[in-house]
């Protein structure tokens, strides 16, 4: 009786272990709620016979899990953190594949009247003049790096700031839905604010600024630190991505006919 | 309420319309889930009983210890598998991080407490009544065991209904653990998160419908399959 579980047991552990060419790579919670995976990961398994399994984190999770070996590459947005990540070792290069920009979204009456600001900076200073509500991601990742470099380029310290500045440590969604909920200010990335379904009397309120662009990069986790990662796929994903067809789905991605991201990977 | 209302409308036609990535993860939250069940039953049930009519020095401070980690915190679970499993942790080399099986590793250890404690509080009333005819036949303590389990079978199908309970519900551990991968480790809970996080709150609501109707499917199905709660028995 005993015997015969433990066989069936192993049989379904056996099941499970049983994949193709498996790549997996960690991605921003921003890349994934803007849809374009969902174009993209068909065509790399038609192309490449690669599967690439997601794992959507922020990009501080992304590269922890880029340092520990597991995942094999990783797809971020936040400068800094990635040269830290190739100077420590982890990752064999950064390459960049394409932007897109951030967006502050508020509630439509705009009590700090940010559609008549000029520049991000001018619309951050504002926001902290009227001492209006803004949600902040608050969970370390690109687009809380963003945040918080944008607050430290208009001169100000989020850590002064007194109860209208909400931390919610959560994903771009869930952010989302606080910031609906208090009817407050928050800087989401273009693609997650178009896709978002819950959007009730919240409005898009400022954009174009250069400095609200959005650069991604990808990184293949170091073979020498984890021998065991797939970097044969990794760089086979890393030609791909930054070859002819993803340029044709990156740049010809829309929603609601808007262009979202912009393909600038250098050939090499 | 207008939000509910969709919600119900939209796990009626994803059900009705037999749609194929919810019957997929449909599937894997009962896979990994029943898995989890068989586990922790196998292990918590005779551990419950064992401790009911075993006395020995710390007896107390273990089934209080077993109280105690009936509230164990999914997602710090969770943290602890995915720390022992990932390549920089000890369990690396096996490259189970990510995969249905480390979900397993993890609902195992979130329920079996649970389960062995419900098990244990049975049994310690069983054993009142039982004590001194299993005594005076003179019987081993792995027929003690056997006896007792035979004979609160009903109450052990409680426990371990709840313990599935709790498994098909949980989501901190299993996102940690397995990723929430799309066609690899997505479950039904991990997928709510998801879609609550997109604002989609109907769809989000009516996996959220679907799981429940599960839940009570599965638990419909055990007490028909068991002969429980019928007529003439008990």
């Amino acid at each position: 009786m005993i015997k015969r579980l433990a066989i069936a047991l192993a049989a379904m552990l056996m099941a499970f272990a049983a994949q193709a060419e498996v790549l997996r790579m960690a991605v921003t919670t921003s890349f994934h709620n803007s849809g374009l995976s969902d174009i993209l990961l068909p065509a790399i398994a038609e192309d490449t016979a690669i599967e690439v399994q997601l794992l959507v984190v922020g990009t501080g999770q992304a590269i922890r899990l880029g340092e520990a070996g597991d995942v094999d590459a990783i797809l971020v947005h936040s400068r800094k953190a990635e040269e830290a990540f190739v100077e420590g070792g982890f990752g064999t290069h950064r390459r960049e594949i394409m932007y897109n920009d951030f967006v502050v979204i508020g509630p439509r009456v705009d009590p700090a009247d940010l559609q008549s600001a000029g520049s991000v900076r001018d619309a951050l200073t504002r926001i902290q003049d009227a001492k209006a509500d803004f949600v902040s991601r608050g969970d370390d990742s690109g687009t809380h790096k963003k945040e918080l470099s944008l607050w430290g380029a208009a001169g100000l310290d989020p850590k002064t700031f007194g109860g209208w500045y909400h931390e919610v440590g959560a994903g771009m969604g869930a952010s989302l839905n606080t910031a609906t909920g208090l009817g407050a200010y928050t800087l989401s990335d273009r693609a997650s604010w178009l896709n978002f379904g819950n959007r009730d009397d919240m409005a898009l309120l400022f954009a174009g600024d250069e400095s609200l662009n959005n650069q991604y990069a990808y990184l293949p986790v170091n073979p020498e630190r984890h021998p065991h990662v797939n970097a044969e796929g990794a760089g086979k994903l890393e030609a791909w991505l930054t070859g002819p067809r993803a340029k044709e789905l990156i740049d010809g991605y829309t929603i609601n006919g808007e262009t979202l991201f912009v393909f600038n990977a250098k050939p090499r | 309420m207008n939000d509910i209302l969709q919600g119900l409308v939209s796990a009626f036609w994803l059900v009705v319309t037999f749609d194929a990535d919810l019957v997929e993860i449909s599937l894997r939250s009962l896979q990994v889930s029943l898995s989890a069940l068989v586990l922790a039953s196998a292990i918590a049930i005779p551990l419950g009983t064992w401790l009911a009519i075993r006395r020995f020095r710390y007896r107390r401070a273990t089934i209080a210890l077993l109280n105690a980690l009936m509230g164990l915190p999914p997602v710090v679970v969770g943290l602890i598998v995915y720390i022992l499993l990932s390549r920089s942790g000890p369990f690396g080399v096996l490259g189970l991080l990510f995969t249905p099986t480390a979900m397993i590793i993890a609902q195992v250890i979130i329920i079996t407490p649970l389960i062995a404690s419900i098990t244990h509080q049975a049994m310690r009333d069983l054993w009142a009544d039982y004590h001194d005819l299993l005594i005076s036949l003179n019987a081993s303590k792995r027929d003690r065991i056997a006896a007792l389990i035979m004979d609160g079978r009903r109450t052990l199908l409680t426990a371990s209904l709840a313990g599935f309970g709790r498994a098909i519900g949980e989501v901190g551990a299993i996102m940690i653990v397995g990723g929430n991968i799309d066609n690899a480790t997505r479950v039904l809970t991990t997928a709510i998160a998801l879609e609550t996080g997109k604002g989609d709150f109907a769809l989000a609501l009516a996996l959220g419908f679907v799981l429940i109707a599960l839940a009570i499917a599965v638990n419909v199905l055990i007490h028909v399959l068991s002969r429980t709660e019928r007529a003439g028995r008990w």
